[in-house]
Formats: C-alpha cells, structure tokens, sequence
C-alpha cells in the first residue's frame, strides 16, 4: 500500500510541474485561462484509480490462483 | 506476473494519451475544432473492440479443433469484454456526433452498422446461456463465433465503403489524412491505439481468469 502510495503522489507531482511547463503554448480560449489543467488533473487521476483498481483484482486473483493451485497438489 | 511489463506499459500509454489528449494541440478544422481530439478516445474503442473479437475467434477456432472447455472461456470472455468496448465506442459515437453533425443517431451507414455487429454479439452471448448441456453450447457457441466475425468484418469496413457516411474514410470521404492527421496527432493517437488494446487485453485475462477460477470452484 506504501508503495502504491508514493508512485502516486509522485505521479501527481510530475503532472503539476508538466502543467506549468507548457503553460502559453496553447492559444485557444478554452486554454487560455489555464483551467483546463484542473479538467485533465481530474481525468487522470479517475484513470489511476482505475488502473490501480485493475491492479488490486489482479494481485487478488494471482493470490486466489495461488491458493487453488496449493490445494490441488495437497 | 500480476504486476507485467505490458500492464504497466499498458497504463503509461493510456495516461501519456489522455494527457496530450487533451493538451496538445490540435489542428484547427472545420466543425470538428477541438472536438478532433475524441479521435484519441473513441477510436481506440472500436480498434479494442475488434482486437478482443479477433483474440474470440481464435479460440473458438481453437476450441473447435481441441475440445478443450478452457477455449471456450476465453472465447466467451474476450467476446464479452469486446462488447463493452464496442458499446463504449458507440456511446463515446453519439455524443460526439450529437455536436459535430448535428445528432447522436443521424443513421449513417458506418453507426448503423456497428449497432448491428454489436447486437450480432449480444445474440452470441446469450444464444451461448440459452444451452444448457456444456459441450454442445461451447461448440454452438463457437460456430456461430466464426460466422459473426467476417460478418462483422464485412459490416464495419466494407458496407460503409459503399454508399455515403459522415465517418472519414467512407463513403468518399477522405480517410484520416485529410483530416490533417498531422505527425503531431499520430504521435498521441497510435500510442492510444495500443494502450487501449492492451488494457482491454488485461481486463479479459481478469475476467477469464475468474471465470476459469469459479468453474473449478463450482
């Protein structure tokens, strides 16, 4: 959980420092005010949670596989 | 192995996609205007879709010449994530066709006809639970699997060549090219590609997985 943890704050900061780097590069109104960061910042976190979500069920299965292959060899 | 390279590839590209998907910039056209960046996101749907329908029907060929059950599930597995990409794919359509040509369901050829294909599968999955007796559903099941891919081949790529549809590429429309798919959008759009059908990969070997884990449970 520790680890999940960190390689997600860290994912956050990285998406914070890309955000002002390209700042004033994009011209159109939409962008103009910058607040279209916020609308990405959002997205990909609800797309970490998932993939990490995806990540969770595999482990969970790799464990529940585990524990039928042992089973079987008992 | 839950933790493979290609998962973790897999989740880089969508997040790289989705990123610059939505930053990057994006040549300026006609109608379409900022909206050209659904092509990140609702394309990569169809190509998962077909992906996951190619990977069903190679095990139903599979099944077919082993008899083993554990094909069969993948088959069916595959096919059932492949539909929920595919109706992603015509939700995501709607929406997006709602602002540019003026309707969600405007009856072009190319919606209609992946509609049909999709309801193909839907008939596919539940003509498979309507068998009781195991070995004749799996071998049904993957008969018609065999005749519903090249339909849905032929529905998808072909028909909509024929006649008018707003979809680039049919029709006599221009395909992506005039769409000033420029090295800018190449450099987002096939990463999504792969990404998206890497992640529907994964969800299906979840899904079989639990599937092959409950039928040794039950």
């Amino acid at each position: 959980m520790k680890k999940v943890a960190l390689t997600f704050s860290l994912l956050m900061l990285t998406i914070q420092l890309f955000a002002q780097q390209q700042g004033g590069s994009l011209s159109d109104d939409v962008y103009a005010s910058g607040k279209i960061y916020v609308v990405v910042a959002c997205v990909v976190l609800i797309l970490l949670g998932l993939l990490m979500f995806l990540f969770t069920l595999d482990r969970r299965l790799k464990k529940m596989e585990k524990r039928n292959m042992e089973n079987k060899s008992v | 192995m839950y933790k493979s390279w290609w998962k973790i590839l897999a989740s880089l590209l969508v997040i790289y996609s989705t990123v610059y998907g939505f930053l990057s910039k994006a040549p300026e056209l006609p109608i379409l205007h900022e909206s050209i960046r659904n092509l990140y996101f609702h394309v990569p749907m169809w190509f998962g879709m077909i992906v996951l329908f190619s990977i069903s029907v190679f095990y139903s060929v599979k099944f077919l010449s082993s008899g083993n059950p554990e094909d069969d599930l993948k088959a069916v597995e595959s096919t059932n994530v492949g539909v929920i990409y595919g109706v992603l794919g015509l939700i995501t359509g709607a929406v997006w066709a709602k602002f540019t040509w003026g309707q969600a369901w405007s009856f072009d050829v190319k919606q209609n006809f992946a509609a049909i294909s999709i309801l193909m599968y839907f008939a596919y999955l539940i003509l498979r639970n309507a068998i009781d007796e195991e070995q004749k559903r799996a071998k049904i099941a993957a008969i018609y699997n065999i005749f519903a891919f090249p339909i849905m081949v032929v529905l998808l790529f072909v028909l909509p060549r024929l006649s008018d549809s707003l979809h680039p590429g049919n029709g006599g429309n221009p395909g992506f090219n005039a769409y000033d798919l420029d090295s800018r959008m190449r450099m987002i759009f096939y990463p999504a590609c792969l990404g998206w059908i890497l992640i529907g990969y994964w969800i299906y070997t979840l899904v079989y997985r639990l599937r092959s884990l409950e039928k040794k449970h039950a």
